[in-house]
């Protein structure tokens, strides 16, 4: 049980310094994220013999690494977080109203469900962006629109579980309308769950904008996604390793408190172990 | 049982049909594709032109109807790119991605199995929590810095694996590595939880209790029970694996689907990328469709409902 509550609280310690990074990184770190200086491109980080200047070195059009990776930071949480509430209404709505209805309602929302989980995700959030046009708020509503299975599948399970308890038979019977009981009585009880499901869809989400970046079409450049400084870095990284391995380092780290936070939460909470 | 194959497969045909529409709309919302295809200096007659050519100028559901009939015997239009049939584009990669994700399901079960027993059989330990920490660690892999990480090492330092290109059957190695490795986190709990329902039944105690080998009991009696769930998983994973292809064909330079579709989508030629995503979802619902009857067939309490 002690391991748990370390992993938890590392997962809580990694999303607070990256967020705290994200807030005030850009104040405390001088260099200029999209600033280019040819005579100092692809410098090592400090640990690998670089320069004071540039704690994390610089790519290869040599910005320095430490303001894109700060500023990086603010779009992968920016990103996961939205396209996590985005998904959140989406599926919550819809998985609230099949299990509580049943029926014919609940048929409909299995439907969609099904469907969505048949849409190659990367291929049509690819397709999407390109259509469109690639820009924060593109991938934040594309994401969302296309992750909100697992909540939809939690919320219905859950919803199910106590639309027959006694609390909300009281609520009806005390002539509660169906909207109060729905938001009053449902919504809270099953909240817990939600939250855990909502830590992996933000995991999730940053993990796919960086998938999409990594193939030119998700944050358009220069902005300095994660996922486009590992794709702009790749031709250099034969050479100089270290290139991808900051920004990857940084994902996976981030990804992986998020996670670590989430199955905390989930021990915590008591939710369910298919959230 | 007969009612819930019934049902299923009228849900199967029912999304079908939806995604249909979705890949069909899909490439409209891009504006008009006679532009695309015209290029920009194309002139207003040209477009004109190229919009009657390929049917561009009729009503949209008489399009999409004419579009779904085609590909009902097999036509998925032409390439504006290649100027080749879809259908023949696809034909020559589909083997390269099926190879690709079949490879890769292989390789998620030889490591997801028996990490998963072990951890179950010593749930509890210090092993449990290694292997627990594995899958942890495993899911927060972004799947397309792995593939960069294993190219520098084995790739390059090492020289063990080709980095790029199918010229024979090593080149699937490193691409099926890092297309498993998504899976694996998955099945790897879900035959560690199966195993652990399993080993703590009346059944295996019985067994047990009959003096039966640890071996035995672990790998015949326990094993056969968690084990189907997990095929069924690993069903529906092969699908989301041939949609993650795209990333990793497109990283390690594999002539498959994945890496046509990416090709497409960056070129603007929608007839293929509707065919593709038609295509990934087709398999998918078909995968899924399979699963849930082979589950089905091997749930007694599924077969008596209905």
């Amino acid at each position: 049980m002690r391991l748990r509550d370390l992993a938890t609280g590392l997962g809580a310690l990694i999303i607070a310094v990256t967020a705290l990074a994200a807030l005030f990184g850009p104040a405390l770190v001088h260099a200029d994220p999209f600033a280019q200086d040819l005579t100092h491109r692809l410098v090592p980080p400090v640990w690998m013999g670089g320069e004071p200047a540039h704690p994390f070195g610089t790519d290869q059009l040599g910005r320095d690494y430490l303001a894109r990776l700060v500023y990086g930071a603010r779009i992968s949480l920016l990103i996961g977080v939205s396209a996590a509430v985005t998904s959140g209404l989406i599926g919550t709505t819809l998985g609230v109203l099949g299990g509580f209805f049943g029926g014919w309602v609940d048929d409909v929302v299995m439907f969609v469900i099904t469907c969505r989980l048949s849409i190659p995700l990367i291929l049509v959030a690819l397709a999407v962006v390109s259509a469109v046009g690639s820009s924060l708020a593109v991938v934040v509503l594309t994401l969302g629109l296309l992750l909100w299975e697992r909540f939809a599948v939690v919320a219905r399970t859950t919803t199910m579980q106590i639309r027959n308890l006694d609390y909300v038979a009281a609520a009806q019977a005390a002539g509660a309308s169906r909207a109060h009981v729905l938001l009053r009585e449902v919504l809270p009880n099953i909240a817990h769950h939600l939250v855990v499901v909502a830590t992996l869809e933000v995991a999730l989400a940053i993990l796919l904008e960086a998938v999409l970046s990594f193939l030119g079409l998700g944050v358009p450049p220069p902005l300095p996604s994660w996922g486009l400084m590992i794709a702009e870095a790749k031709d250099y990284m034969f050479f100089s390793p270290w290139v991808i391995m900051v920004p990857g380092l940084a994902l996976f780290t981030l990804v992986l408190g998020i996670n670590l936070l989430g199955d905390g939460l989930r021990d915590l909470l008591g939710a369910s172990r298919d959230a | 049982m007969r009612r819930f194959v019934i049902r299923r497969v009228i849900l199967a045909a029912l999304v079908c049909l939806t995604v249909l529409v979705i890949s069909f709309s899909l490439t409209r919302v891009a504006g008009d594709p006679a532009m695309a295809v015209a290029g920009p200096q194309a002139t207003a007659e040209d477009i004109a032109l190229i919009r009657k050519n390929y049917g561009l100028d009729r009503p949209l559901p008489e399009q999409f109807l004419s579009w779904v009939g085609a590909a009902l015997q097999g036509d998925l239009g032409s390439s504006y790119l290649y100027r080749a049939p879809v259908a023949d584009l696809i034909r020559v990669r589909l083997p390269v991605t099926l190879t690709l994700g079949l490879v890769g399901i292989i390789f998620a079960v030889l490591i997801a199995l028996p990490l998963g027993i072990l951890a179950a059989v010593k749930e509890g330990t210090l092993l449990d929590r290694l292997v627990m920490l594995l899958a942890l660690l495993g899911q927060a892999m972004p799947s397309f810095w792995l593939a960069l990480l294993l190219i520098i090492e084995f790739g390059l330092r090492l020289q063990w694996l080709p980095i790029a290109g199918l010229d024979d059957w090593t080149g699937y190695i490193l691409p099926g590595l890092v297309l498993a490795f998504s899976a694996v986190p998955a099945l790897m709990r879900l035959t560690r939880s199966g195993m652990v329902d399993a080993l703590r039944s009346d059944y295996i105690r019985t067994a047990r209790a009959g003096g039966l080998s640890r071996a035995s009991i672990v790998l015949k009696h326990a094993l056969r029970n968690a084990a189907m769930p997990v095929v069924a998983i690993a069903a529906v994973q092969l699908g989301f694996m041939l949609g993650g292809s795209i990333v990793i064909e497109s990283i390690f330079n594999l002539p498959g689907v994945g890496y046509l579709a990416w090709e497409s989508i960056s070129k603007n030629d929608f007839p293929v990328v509707q065919a593709v995503v038609l295509l990934l979802a087709l398999i998918y619902v078909v995968l899924t469709l399979a699963a849930d009857m082979l589950n089905a067939v091997l749930d007694p309490r599924l077969r008596a409902a209905g």
